[in-house]
């Protein structure tokens, strides 16, 4: 049966171009990249011309740019290691609450041990935050904001830049991350732009490997390593570096940078949602158009969206849902429930994630398969 | 056989999910009982229909807004329920359906304890009708 991949919010496959730059150093040239010998400087050049594609891509420097495993501990590293090496009495950071968990769990791990205090801004209906709010919520004691460039589960766009320039006209520096894991495919990433000091992102979300991601540092901006041992990128994250997998992601970004046509996935995303809000009882979630071309996440009514998944994959239809029934702890999508979504909506909720093969078929597949799994569903449930 | 880990759905979960058993609304049910509620996501209805004399489940249905093991355990409960006693009926577990079922994650055994409590109740619900 056809399967038609659309969780890529979740992960994307690796494309062959990265993983056949990857091969080579997996069998031939795998020395330690710290190695002053021929197979090291083989595997050491690699690495830096990753980072050299990387640093271009967000028009930053070299040294700028490290490696880590993932998104996820490019965000940890960030936000300890500025608050360690600051050494304030109170230290204050302003993130939203609509993070994703790496951001947040952070956010409330330094909260925990007494190292800072947190200001979760809320979001309007749309999941966006209001630079009112962030305005009025920054203190002298402010050192950290950190908001996510775009949302990955409902796909809508924060005002980065204007965030960026805000911060700029505080009468204290502010230090400004973004975890834009979401955004590289689709948005504009050139940290000056953005006015970021600190911007993370993961590999496997851009068609590169899972195990591998970035975190850029713009220069003077004070940053703990996380991660203590041997002296690798600039002493900041110690361990042998994965080279084929950095190699991958370095590939990787460059193809982004050569996939600039993203006509396609705006004109069939736009379809799909045309087709989706055709069934009853079915609604739209995150900004109407202030939102990344990929993801398309609704909430249908009187459907539970562990079961929808169920039903689709059986069709060969692969998305996800922000359902507490799939949630570890049973809690329903923070995310959602920040936008003012109760929960027995939210559990309806379906995201498709579009990828950059996604076909028209493959939309117009969806558009006919889904209104009858939610029908059968609908049938299946009690009358309330 | 032991499990290498709490992997999300059996194969008979799956089943389930696809072809559920005795889903539908019931006329005139003997015994009625809606379990759980929407906030948490499972919302499970058991109707019965009772043969008087021999104080067995003549035929049980199911209807579930939920997620794939709210599904599999209200399905599977009226497969093993139809032509018991009132007091077999009564005894299943959720780790009886569980079992049935194939294994269910720790993290779904609620579903299992929602399908046979609803079932208990909508026993009871006859029981007290018949008075």
């Amino acid at each position: 049966m056809r399967q038609i991949y659309l969780d890529n919010a979740a992960t994307t496959p690796v494309v062959s171009e990265v993983f056949l730059s990857m091969k080579p150093y997996f069998l031939k040239k795998y020395g330690n990249a710290s190695e002053p010998h021929q197979m090291g400087q083989e595997a050491r050049l690699g690495v830096e011309e990753a980072r050299e594609k990387i640093a271009n891509f967000f028009n930053a420097n070299l040294e700028e740019i490290i490696f880590t495993s993932c998104a996820t501990e490019s965000i940890n590293l960030a936000h300890k290691g500025l608050i360690e090496a600051l050494n304030l009495k109170n230290p204050h950071i302003i993130t939203s609450s609509v993070e994703h968990k790496a951001v947040l769990e952070t956010c409330k791990y330094l909260e925990n041990r007494g190292l800072a205090t947190v200001t979760y801004l809320p979001v309007d209906e749309f999941g966006s935050v209001r630079l009112e709010d962030l305005e009025k919520a920054i203190t002298k004691d402010t050192v950290l904001v950190s908001i996510m460039y775009a949302n990955n589960e409902v796909g809508t766009i924060q005002p980065i830049k204007e965030i960026g320039e805000l911060l700029k006209k505080q009468d204290h520096k502010i230090y400004f991350h973004t975890d834009a894991t979401q955004a590289i495919q689709y948005l504009d990433c050139d940290v000056d732009h953005l006015g970021v000091d600190l911007l993370s992102f993961t590999g496997h979300k851009i068609y590169a490997p899972k195990g591998v991601g970035a975190l850029y540092i713009r220069k003077g901006t004070p940053l703990r390593s996380q991660m203590r041992g041997g002296s690798q990128e600039g002493r900041m994250r110690a361990g042998t570096e994965n080279v084929p997998y950095i190699v991958g992601l370095g590939k990787a970004i460059e193809l982004v940078k050569e996939r600039s046509d993203k006509s396609q996935v705006v004109r069939l995303q736009k379809q799909l949602i045309k087709d989706v809000l055709k069934i009853p009882g079915v609604k739209l979630t995150g900004h109407p158009t202030n939102r990344l071309p990929h993801i398309a996440s609704f909430v249908v009514e009187g459907v539970e969206g562990e079961s929808l998944i169920l039903l689709l994959s059986d069709k060969g239809i692969l998305a996800s849902t922000g359902s507490a029934c799939t949630a570890s702890d049973l809690n329903p999508s923070h995310v959602l429930s920040a936008m003012g979504i109760p929960p027995e909506i939210s559990h309806g909720s379906l995201r498709f994630a579009l990828g950059k093969d996604t076909t028209q078929e493959d939309i117009e597949y969806v558009g006919k398969v889904l209104p009858g799994i939610v029908e059968r569903l609908r049938k299946m449930a009690p009358k309330l | 056989m032991t499990k290498l880990f709490d992997a999300l759905y059996s194969k008979d979960v799956i089943k389930h999910v696809r072809s559920p058993k005795n889903m539908g609304e019931m006329e005139n049910p003997d015994g009625v009982a809606t379990v759980g509620n929407p906030v948490c996501g499972d919302v499970m209805r058991l109707y019965i229909k009772v043969d008087p004399k021999k104080d067995t489940i003549k035929d049980i249905k199911f209807q579930t807004l939920g997620c794939g093991a709210a599904i599999a355990t209200s399905s599977i409960i009226t497969t093993m329920a139809k032509g018991k006693t009132l007091d077999e009926a009564g005894k299943i577990t959720d780790e009886g359906l569980a079992e049935a079922l194939g294994g269910l994650p720790k993290v779904k055994m609620h579903c299992s304890v929602l399908a046979a409590d609803g079932l208990r109740k909508a026993i009871k619900d006859y029981r007290s009708k018949k008075f």
